[in-house]
């Protein structure tokens, strides 16, 4: 077997692996930025809390019409938009903080979902939800993550420089715009339409791995936005790329495998980066004078 | 540009912070607002900007909008740690002429710069956020406040914890707002400062206990007051007299 067979060969000879590299490529290329704003604003977090509020949405779409994607999806956005409100909401008529809110709502979420889809499916239905089949996407969910993307790019092009002021200086943005709270909506809708993007290859617990970990580990590495965006998506491509080959190779569950991979670039990042535990350890970080 | 107060009660979550307060900032003042921590200066000053609702009463700006006030928050509660230039921050200051999605241009560029330059941060620009120094990133602020060229600018301890020779530069850039006759107020601690380059001077202790010329305002009996009312309230908020280092619960 030569090289070209070995690294390029599944993707040439099986339908199945090609659909599953262009969805989960498509995925990192708009989840990552994405990844990078919710990691620039301390909002880590939310995102795998969302990612499960997605999911009694999902499982409505199920009851209702099997596993198919559009209805799923739309349930899916949904539930994640209601609970991003309702936790914001929460946080602003009552004493309790945004976090505290956010965390009851997405685990009433996710155990409503896991009720809802096993009224109707087997523990095999639920396990697809839940992980995923990017080996199985199909012609109708390779659109469905096109216009995810596209829509989520487009987006986030239009927000950016707001976007940008409200992480870096909110009480700035707000003393000359009145845009930041629309903005900061608009943002939240776009992480759960990534991660209902996400989830039809990945499953809606494992597609927040594509958001966070490239931002993450793009971290380590360089300083600027626009540059850690960019990492963010190279280092999420590569992991959509190498998981789907050790999946293929080693026969293990694809959606695991990708995120491993970008799990395993984030603790190498952590490690050898340039702003990484052993290059700071080695060389003492510019002190800074107050 | 004039602001006015009237019976202005401003707070968070329904709870004043700020009590009845009335006054004027007269059309191309220098005022200084002093008081202990936690009396509401900056609550005052996001009053104004519009940033926080009053509670009652009212704030009346004449015909301009909030958008020609710039307004430069207390140095915590900017994200310093956030992956931009010096220039993307200084930049953001073109907000009012540029809208949120306009585009920078080269002579937007060239403007940064100049304002880079008068701060004395030549060749700043594309330096990252996380390697300057408190000074250098409150003379980049102060650029920022340039960009702006509002009528009104509101500086939120501008000073607090910057070395004597930035403070002295950006007290010279504040006497050159003032005299291109806009209206500038600064929440300050250092009282010394204030008698010496603030022609008024608006003392807080939760409620206004003075207003007027500095000499006035900041008069022994005056100061002995707001210290009582302080203290009424909390015996061990910190009341700063002179220079100070210390730096209270950023808010
Ligand atoms: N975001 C906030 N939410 C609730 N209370 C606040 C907030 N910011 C300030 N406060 C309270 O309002 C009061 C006035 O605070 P502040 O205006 O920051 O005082 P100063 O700037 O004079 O130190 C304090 O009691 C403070 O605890
Ligand atoms: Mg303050």
């Amino acid at each position: 077997m030569n090289l070209f067979d070995f690294f390029v060969g599944p993707f040439v000879t099986y339908g199945f692996m090609s659909r599953a590299l262009v969805g989960a490529v498509v995925i990192a290329l708009s989840a990552a930025p994405v990844g990078v704003f919710l990691m620039l604003r301390r909002m880590s977090l939310t995102g795998d809390a969302m990612a499960h509020a997605i999911l009694p949405g999902a499982g409505v779409g199920f009851l209702l019409a099997g596993l198919e994607i559009l209805p799923m999806t739309l349930g899916g956005f949904a539930a994640g938009l209601i609970v991003a409100l309702l936790a914001g909401l929460v946080s602003r008529l009552t004493i309790q903080r945004e976090d505290t809110s956010l965390a009851a709502f997405y685990l009433i979420s996710l155990a409503l979902g896991v009720m809802l889809v096993s009224l109707r499916g087997s523990s095999v239905d639920l396990m697809h939800v839940l992980f995923g089949t990017v080996l199985a996407l199909n012609n109708d969910a390779l659109i469905m993550i096109g216009a995810v993307a596209t829509i989520s790019l487009v987006s986030l092009a239009l927000i950016w420089r707001p976007l940008f002021a409200e992480c870096l200086d909110p009480n700035f943005l707000r003393s000359v715009s009145g845009a930041g709270q629309a903005v900061h909506l608009i943002f939240l809708a776009l992480v759960v339409l990534n991660l209902v993007g996400g989830f039809q290859a990945l499953g809606t617990l494992l597609a927040v791995g594509l958001m966070m970990l490239p931002a993450a580990a793009a971290r380590f590495w360089v300083k600027r936005l626009e540059a850690l965006c960019l990492v963010a998506i190279g280092i999420g491509v590569a992991s959509s790329y190498l998981g789907l080959l050790f999946s293929y190779y080693l026969s293990v569950p694809s959606g695991p495998a990708i995120i491993l991979v970008a799990g395993a670039i984030y603790l190498l990042s952590l490690l050898v980066g340039n702003r990484g535990v052993i290059r700071t350890r080695l060389v003492p970080p510019r002190h800074r004078i107050a | 540009m004039a602001i006015e107060l009237r019976d202005l009660t401003l707070g968070y979550d329904g709870h004043p912070a700020v009590h009845h307060l009335d006054g004027t900032f007269a059309d191309g003042s220098l005022t200084a607002i002093v008081g202990p921590n936690g009396s509401g200066k900056s609550t005052l000053l996001k009053g104004i900007t519009g940033i926080l609702k009053p509670l009652g009463g009212s704030i009346e700006r004449g015909k301009t909008p909030t958008r020609n006030i710039a307004y430069l928050p207390q140095s915590a509660e900017i994200d310093r740690s956030f992956p931009a230039t010096v220039a993307d921050l200084v930049a953001l200051g073109h907000w009012r002429s540029r809208g949120l999605w306009g585009v920078i241009t080269g002579t937007d560029y060239g403007a940064v710069r100049e304002a880079l330059e008068a701060v004395g941060l030549r060749g700043f620009e594309d330096r990252a956020l996380d390697t300057l120094s408190g000074g250098q990133a409150q003379r980049a602020l102060f650029a920022r406040v340039m960009l702006q060229d509002a009528d009104v600018i509101l500086l939120d301890e501008p000073f607090t914890a910057i070395d004597e020779k930035t403070t002295a530069d950006l007290i010279a850039l504040m006497r050159r707002w003032h005299g291109e006759k806009r209206t500038v107020v600064a929440v300050l601690h250092d009282i010394h400062m204030v008698r010496e380059v603030f022609p008024d001077a608006l003392l807080m202790a939760r409620e206004p206990v003075a207003w007027g010329s500095t000499a006035e305002a900041l008069a022994p009996d005056n100061l002995l007051k707001a210290r009582r009312m302080t203290e009424a309230w909390d015996e061990h908020a910190p009341w700063h007299e002179g220079h100070t280092h210390q730096h209270g619960r950023a808010a």
